[in-house]
């Protein structure tokens, strides 16, 4: 087994980031908007959905702060998409298109369309991304810390910054 | 017939066997094959998506035919070896026999979590982790501190008492058995496992460490227990559910086995 390198696969296209769980006919809840961040990211409840889940459906708010040293920044997959403009889709796009770019393309053995189905928000630690992903009752969960819900991707992103302890994140080889 | 014992029972021999089993298929490349299949599901599996190996009703039967798998490949190592069982109800301490240094070693050091002794600590040479979410390669626990306490005998029997299999929309928000047991609702039992032992385990990589074949073969035998309890009850759904594995569709990766042929695990082991 060789070693996976930094940016190896893992990505699609740009366009596999509009996610079908977006458009999908589902209630989502958990509008973090409206609700402070979570200075110490602690997980609802160990793993028990927020106790606003089914209040709204909004996605919450892009951030982008310095926790801990490392750069955060997160922001809703749709913008890489074609539903709204702006300095954050240009600079995803540009990101993205670094990404692995003319590796293959890590196929899910379930043949599932791309990475980032499910993919509701793009979080990045110092430029890495961190796959996140966001539960029925708009809680999420991040790779590095998956089996513990968080009610805000920013919260996430500051409970996987705890745990990395200063490491970098790597694309983890799937296939 | 093979039977799964209780690691808590291991002889000295049984313990040493399935440790060298497991160095051996992680010396010859086979062992991180599961981790990366564990891993894509992970990321695959979503709530609103196609699900299979986790949040979602095929999560017991996906896991129990991931273990035969695991299982059979110890065997081809060592024909004896069996998986063990890890009842975290009772073993609920970091000073368990589990935790010494003839089984799978201690907790993670102060500070960076590492392991630093037993066979599968990184000063051993025979643990790297090749398939991992950030750069550290080395094996990391830090257990009771993600969460404090591991679930009591008294939530598993809350959760063991409910007799409906699984529940539309057959997810992280479904009522029943199943999601309670995986833990996204109720008391909070296999996932809270997970954040108990902290270190790669709290991740999409967590077959890092070896203690995840001991965790999930103990939710495999609380299914196995929770059948005896409820004869009647039905695995669900059983017809044409989109994004869902019912009854009797194949399970992927695998596509040559169903639900419906693992629900009785004796005819592959039992439970002591």
């Amino acid at each position: 087994m060789s070693r996976p390198t930094r940016r190896q696969v893992l990505y699609g296209s740009a366009a596999a980031l509009t996610g079908a769980a977006l458009t999908a006919p589902i209630a989502l809840a958990g509008t973090a908007a409206a609700r402070p961040a979570e200075g110490h990211g602690h997980p609802a409840e160990d793993g028990h959905p927020a106790p606003d889940g089914h209040s709204g459906h909004d996605m919450p708010e892009p951030f982008d702060e310095m926790y801990q040293g490392r750069h955060i920044e997160g922001w809703p997959a749709d913008e890489e998409g074609m539903r709204k403009g702006g300095a954050q889709k240009a600079k995803s796009r540009k990101a993205h298109a670094g990404h692995g770019s003319g590796a293959p393309h890590a196929a899910h053995p379930a043949d599932h369309g791309g990475m980032h189905d499910g993919m509701d928000f793009v979080v990045r630690i110092d430029n890495d991304d961190l796959h996140v992903m966001r539960n029925a009752d708009g809680t999420w969960i991040s790779l590095v810390n998956h089996y513990q819900t968080f009610s805000t991707p920013q919260a996430l992103a500051r409970a996987a910054v705890r745990e990395l302890q200063g490491a970098e994140l790597v694309p983890v080889i799937t296939g | 017939m093979a039977v799964r014992k209780n690691q808590a029972d291991l002889t000295a021999t049984e313990k040493r066997n399935f440790v060298d089993a497991v160095l051996e298929l992680k010396r010859s490349g086979r062992y991180d094959e599961f981790i990366s299949t564990h891993n894509a599901f992970i990321i695959g599996d979503t709530d609103e998506g196609e699900r299979t190996g986790h949040r979602s009703p095929s999560f017991l039967p996906w896991h129990r035919r991931f273990l035969l798998q695991f299982e059979q490949a110890l065997q081809s190592v060592t024909p004896s070896v069996m998986l063990p069982y890890w009842d975290w109800t009772v073993d609920r301490s970091p000073r368990s026999s589990l935790w010494a240094d003839d089984f799978l070693g201690g907790d993670g050091r102060t500070g960076d979590g590492r392991v630093t002794s037993g066979p599968f600590a990184f000063g051993s040479g025979k643990w790297p982790m090749n398939i991992r979410v950030d750069g550290r390669t080395f094996l990391r626990r830090s257990l009771g501190t993600g969460v404090r306490d591991l679930p009591t005998r008294a939530e598993v029997d809350r959760v063991l008492a409910m007799s409906v299999y699984d529940a539309a929309p057959w997810n992280s928000s479904s009522d029943g058995f199943r999601n309670n047991i995986e833990g996204w609702r109720g008391p909070n039992l296999h996932n809270r496992v997970h954040v108990w032992v902290g270190g790669q385990m709290t991740t999409g990589a967590s077959p890092n460490d070896p203690v995840f074949w001991l965790h999930h073969c103990f939710i495999d035998k609380l299914w196995a227990d929770w059948r005896r309890m409820h004869p009647t009850s039905p695995y669900v759904p059983n017809g044409d559910t989109p994004d869902v594995v019912d009854l009797h569709d194949t399970m992927k990766p695998w596509n040559d086995i169903t639900p419906a042929d693992l629900l009785d695990h004796t005819k592959f082991y039992t439970y002591a």
